[in-house]
């Protein structure tokens, strides 16, 4: 079971490489803050399967649970920020 | 119970690998943002159900749990204020006649 908790991992990491290459090469900014955000969501479930892998859910929750918090927070300044300021169509790269 | 979670994570698994081909294919913001804010929601409950369904009931499943209905509430709300940031700024929407 611990092997197919590896796998499913890998498998979501993969992922996260590919929505990496939107964060780096998006060409607006809003496209890099959806990218980020993406990557968070699925970080919540590689901690949680990272806990299951080593027998040790317990520690490994109370990481998601915060770094679930933070990417929410994160998502929701950024984009009242760059609301406000209008830059939202500025290319930088 | 863990014939469940295996269903339950390999579900969870397909729908996030296919929100970040969605995030990495569709040529325009909103539609990039249609593919990875549904799928990504529905991908992450799966694989957090999945998990609590395999450690059974107790304290620890039951903080998955939380955690699952967490993201269920706050995702849509990010997506939902990042799509409007852009809108508000008249970002422009992709039509095929200029691409």
């Amino acid at each position: 079971m611990q092997d197919f908790f590896l796998g499913a991992s890998l498998v979501i990491l993969f992922s996260v490489l590919l929505c990496l290459y939107r964060v780096v090469k998006g060409p607006v900014i809003m496209d890099r803050i959806i990218g980020v955000n993406v990557i968070g969501t699925k970080t919540i479930a590689v901690v949680v399967l990272t806990g299951y892998i080593f027998d040790r859910v317990e520690f490994f929750i109370d990481i998601a649970f915060v770094y679930a918090l933070i990417n929410f927070l994160g998502a929701l300044t950024l984009s009242k920020y760059f609301e406000r300021k209008g830059v939202v169509r500025r290319t930088t790269g | 119970m863990t014939a469940l979670a295996v269903v339950f994570v390999c579900a969870g698994v397909f729908f996030l690998l296919m929100g970040a081909i969605g995030l990495l294919r569709f040529p325009d913001f909103y539609t990039r943002m249609h593919a990875a804010g549904k799928s990504d929601t529905l991908g992450s409950l799966l694989v957090l159900t999945g998990l609590a369904s395999y450690g059974g009931l107790d304290l620890p499943s039951v903080k998955i749990l939380f955690i699952a209905l967490f993201i269920f509430v706050t995702s849509p709300t990010a997506t939902h204020a990042m799509a409007r940031a852009a809108f508000k700024n008249k970002m422009p929407l992709w039509t095929k006649e200029e691409n």
